[in-house]
């Protein structure tokens, strides 16, 4: 098989989400760490963090139109482009969310600890594995796994229930732990929300190899 | 899907030498379908077949058969002459005669008979001017020399002539391969304008043309149609490797 101009521009572009993926995961590990270990060190390190990973974003974009221009990809190239240049913006907003629980941990670090984080560190490993499984799936073209991934979605939305219930008894119960249950619900939210962001990304994996949108097709 | 050609079972030979095996297949009324793939694949020699021009070439012989409107093209007895006033073509290198652009136009009209007097060829050859988007640049100029236009120009001079005698099918082979951008963009948009009225086959070394201006695309290798899809699934998600091969530039 010959090697074409554009193999080196996609092998590079692959090479870049990658390492934004790589980011990423970093920054939600951290984020959750930041809380279950209370280390606002940590939390701070996770917000500074973040302008790196948005300017990856923007050399991913600006790498992926200067291809679709100049090489003008079609078939697999074609859906390889288009799946880096939708999965970018989708990591990016994940580490939005990493960023937003380490701005949390920020605020609940600094009150007393309200419970033991049991579900929170589950959410959050299901999550990350979850990512992890997704851009391995990515890597690897494996449109299965990434249909298996989607299926763990449902774990993290119950878990959300089953904390989002527990905190507002908590609240209901002691009006003075308010503050804190509140801002741990938005850390649920953030979770959930990654969830679905992962799911995006999966469906885009089955795109990728199969040239099929799943996506909206339940 | 009515086919407005159904080729079937097709083999090509210049001599002894097989140029086209057992190709079928169905090109609906009113699409624009494009043929690629490398030189020397057949896809030229296979237009050609649409409209007998082979038929000129002395050691070359047809099997199979080439149905349009219901008819087979080889079969005894077909009017060649009238085959091709029904499928006209339009070639790579214009081909203007050397003649003013309106007896360019009038020439076909004229002797086949199909005017009935002087305002009604007047007539035709403006209509046939304006569908190959070109009235308004030579309607001043219409006893001066063909020679004296662009090559885009004459390009689409040669589509009017084709256009001129009322052809239902129009096969192009490379019509803008040798024209520049701006010109080849008037091409394909007038490919696409055409389109509501005829059914047609385009020749293209150029992908990306392929991509623009067709419906359905035919990929051709080595005398074998490997693939024939609608376009959109031919360069987002073409069935066979060999297309993706191609398409995506991976042939050394």
């Amino acid at each position: 098989m010959e090697r074409r101009i554009i193999d080196q521009q996609l092998d590079l572009l692959r090479d870049k989400i990658l390492l934004l993926g790589g980011a990423t995961e970093a920054a939600l590990n951290r984020a959750m760490e930041s809380l279950v270990e209370r280390d606002s060190q940590l939390a701070q390190k996770v917000l500074d963090d973040d302008q790196i990973i948005d300017q990856m974003e923007l050399e991913i974009d600006r790498m992926s139109i200067e291809i679709l221009a100049l090489q003008q990809p079609a078939a697999h190239d074609l859906r390889f482009v288009i799946s880096v240049a939708k999965i970018t913006p989708i990591l990016e907003r994940i580490a939005d969310h990493a960023s937003n629980i380490a701005r949390a941990a920020l605020v609940i670090n600094t009150e007393p600890q309200l419970k033991n984080y049991i579900e929170f560190p589950m959410m959050a490993q299901t999550a990350a594995e979850m990512l992890r499984a997704a851009l391995d799936a990515f890597t690897s073209e494996d449109a299965q796994t990434s249909r298996e991934v989607i299926k763990r979605d449902k774990e993290i939305d119950a878990a959300y229930k089953r904390v989002f219930n527990e905190l507002l008894e908590m609240m209901i119960a002691d009006p003075s732990l308010t503050t804190g249950a509140a801002h741990l619900l938005f850390v649920a939210k953030h979770l959930e929300r990654i969830g679905d962001y992962v799911t995006d990304i999966c469906e885009l994996n089955v795109y990728l190899t199969e040239a099929a949108f799943i996506k909206h097709s339940k | 899907m009515e086919s407005k050609i159904s080729v079937k079972n097709l083999d090509f030979f210049y001599g002894s030498n097989q140029a086209l095996y057992d190709i079928s297949l169905e090109i609906p009324e009113r699409e624009v379908i494009a043929f690629i793939g490398p030189s020397g694949c057949g896809k030229s020699t296979f237009l050609r077949t649409l409209n007998r021009m082979n038929d000129t070439i002395a050691i070359a012989r047809v099997d199979g058969s080439v149905v349009i409107d219901g008819r087979n093209i080889y079969a005894p007895g077909t009017d060649v002459v009238a085959l091709r006033r029904k499928v006209g073509m339009v070639f790579q290198k214009s081909n203007p005669f050397p003649k003013s652009i309106f007896e360019n136009v009038a020439y076909g009209i004229r002797i086949n008979g199909i005017h009935s007097n002087k305002a009604d060829l007047e007539e035709r050859v403006e209509k046939a001017l304006r569908n190959a988007a070109l009235w308004d640049e030579v309607k001043d100029r219409l006893n001066s020399s063909a020679f004296g236009l662009s090559g885009g120009q004459q390009q689409r001079l040669c589509i009017a002539r084709a256009l001129a005698v009322q052809p239902e099918v129009v096969l192009m082979d490379e019509p803008a391969s040798a024209l520049d951008p701006i010109a080849t963009q008037k091409i394909e948009e007038l490919v696409v304008e055409l389109k509501r009225d005829y059914t047609i086959v385009i020749v293209t070394h150029n992908m990306q043309q392929a991509a623009r201006v067709s419906d359905r695309t035919a990929f051709f290798m080595l005398g074998k149609l490997v693939e024939f899809n609608p376009t959109q699934k031919m360069f987002t998600n073409p069935d066979e490797k060999l297309t993706e091969d191609y398409i995506t530039g991976r042939f050394g």
